[in-house]
């Protein structure tokens, strides 16, 4: 009795007939695409995307050549030298961040005692020569006074968590 | 028409004026059949991926639009296409035949168009009213699989020729199960003209049209001619999670996309004959006044747009086959199915006169 009706279901195409009316039932239902340069996805505070170096209120940069990101980052991506400035105080003068090696861990961002290094919401840049995307600290540091406010907003909101 | 005739004779003379004005009524002909036929495969693409998205809660493409009119938006895709096919380039691999690698598309498109010189839009539109226009179709989609196994071989690529391979055997297989119920067909029209089927289904509605009495050689048919112009699920000789792309790996810019065209001309030829053998052409589902004011090829072109719909419709819900299973449901099922239905089929017509037009019967006869 069995073997006749799959036997018959077979035959008659039951099966994929109902395939069909799945497929067919989704052609009519609202897609769920993200029209994406007019829409986007909402970002958590977390987000990891471009570096910034964020300076104090009083415009005083927060890096005190510590190193701990340059030793944490798995990819080697930051490059640091520092020296020793008039007021007596430790200073970097090279900071770069290769971003073609970057895997965006946001390791750097962890280890930094003074919250200078961070990653922000940004995700929209490119480069078009291979070098345009070693990022260097003056680069890192005008997109840290650039979007001061919203890092600001986003360190506060994931403070309590840490 | 008999004007322009008249003025080729005077001026060519009787002979040549005769010959130059078939010459030039036949390429007027042609060109209004290809161009739009190539038009309706840029467009069958477009469709393609729009329907297949939908179906997958997805948009497809809505970008490229024409001259900035909104609501265009994604119609510009297959020229824009067709632009980026046209000026990419040709890479001919060192290792490849190359006098074979550029004959092979050109021997796949050739018989894809050529076959339809033959479809009748409507009563009077078919460029060549030939008799045995079946035959002519069944030899020319059987043309088309010389260029794949040709592709096949001058890429020398193993995937390439692996994706030859599985493409000759399917269609050889398919073939046999498409002749065999186009042969019912032709025992229900006694004849092989295309023209001369389509009238044969002629009557007071879609019932007299031979998808009634022959639905099963109708699925037959259907599911042959998807396997037939390798669409999916029948596509392992494309497979490109098996093979990558099988005999076109190493075809890029306008000969790749002349292989694309053959495919989809192909599909769209399948789904005319489709609907010529089965749906009654160029004939209104009703016979009566408003459906019969609608000019034949326009029904012609609504049925070959439904069947495509199916085609579509396939490619998104079922999964490619094994390449076994393909092989079991051509030779296992298919060809046992057909010869039955071609006894059976051959049984009630010989039967007296006076049993053909009882009830259940007459639907056949």
């Amino acid at each position: 009795m069995d073997r006749i009706k799959k036997f018959f279901s077979t035959f008659l195409l039951f099966e994929l007939l109902k395939g069909m009316a799945v497929t067919g039932k989704y052609l009519f239902k609202p897609k769920i695409t993200v029209h994406y340069p007019e829409e986007k996805t909402p970002q958590s505070p977390r987000f990891r995307g471009l570096h910034a170096l964020r300076r104090y209120p009083n415009g005083e940069e927060r890096c005190i050549a510590c190193k701990l990101c340059e030793a944490v980052c798995p990819a080697l991506a930051i490059t640091i030298e520092s020296e020793q400035r008039a007021d007596g105080t430790r200073r970097t003068t090279r900071y770069d961040i290769d971003l073609s090696k970057c895997i965006f861990c946001g390791f750097c961002e962890e280890s930094c005692p003074v919250d200078s290094i961070v990653e922000t919401r940004i995700l929209e840049y490119h480069g078009e020569k291979r070098g345009d995307l070693i990022y260097t600290k003056e680069m890192l540091l005008a997109v840290g006074d650039r979007y001061e406010e919203q890092i600001a907003k986003d360190r506060e909101a994931d403070a309590r968590y840490r | 028409m008999e004007y322009i005739q008249q003025q080729f004779i005077q001026m060519f003379g009787a002979e040549w004026g005769a010959m130059l004005f078939s010459l030039a009524t036949n390429m007027t002909f042609i060109f209004a059949i290809v161009i739009p036929l190539l038009l309706g495969v840029a467009y069958l693409t477009f469709a393609e991926r729009k329907i297949i998205a939908y179906m997958q809660i997805r948009v497809g493409p809505n970008r490229v639009t024409f001259f900035g009119i909104p609501w265009l938006r994604g119609w510009g895709q297959p020229i824009a296409d067709a632009v980026k096919a046209i000026m990419k380039e040709i890479v001919i691999p060192t290792g490849a035949n190359k006098f074979l690698f550029i004959l092979a598309p050109i021997l796949t498109i050739m018989p894809a168009l050529a076959a339809w010189a033959v479809i009748p839009f409507s009563p009077e539109l078919v460029l060549a009213n030939i008799n045995a226009g079946l035959l002519y179709i069944l030899a020319m989609t059987s043309m088309g699989i010389y260029g794949i196994i040709i592709a096949g071989w001058a890429s020398n690529s193993k995937y390439a020729f692996l994706g030859a391979m599985r493409s000759a055997a399917q269609v050889v297989s398919y073939e046999l199960a498409m002749g065999f119920a186009l042969v019912c067909v032709l025992m229900m029209s006694q004849s092989l003209n295309l023209g001369d089927i389509v009238n044969g289904q002629q009557g007071d509605s879609l019932l007299n049209w031979y998808l009634i009495p022959l639905f099963p050689m109708f699925l037959v048919y259907l599911i042959s001619g998807v396997a037939e112009t390798n669409r999916a699920p029948f596509d392992v000789a494309e497979g490109e999670s098996e093979i990558v792309a099988g005999f076109h790996v190493d075809y890029s810019g306008m000969a790749f996309t002349v292989f694309f065209l053959a495919e989809y001309s192909n599909m769209i030829l399948v789904a005319a004959l489709t609907s010529i053998m089965f749906l009654g052409g160029w004939l209104p589902p009703v016979d009566i006044a408003p459906f019969t004011l609608i000019p034949g090829f326009i029904w012609l072109l609504l049925k070959i747009a439904f069947i495509l719909f199916f085609f579509l419709w396939f490619r998104a819900t079922f999964p490619r086959y094994r390449y076994d299973q393909i092989m079991r449901l051509g030779w296992k099922v298919f060809i046992p199915i057909t010869l039955i239905w071609i006894v059976l089929l051959g049984l009630i017509m010989q039967l007296p006169e006076s049993v053909r037009k009882l009830p259940p019967l007459n639907i056949w006869f």
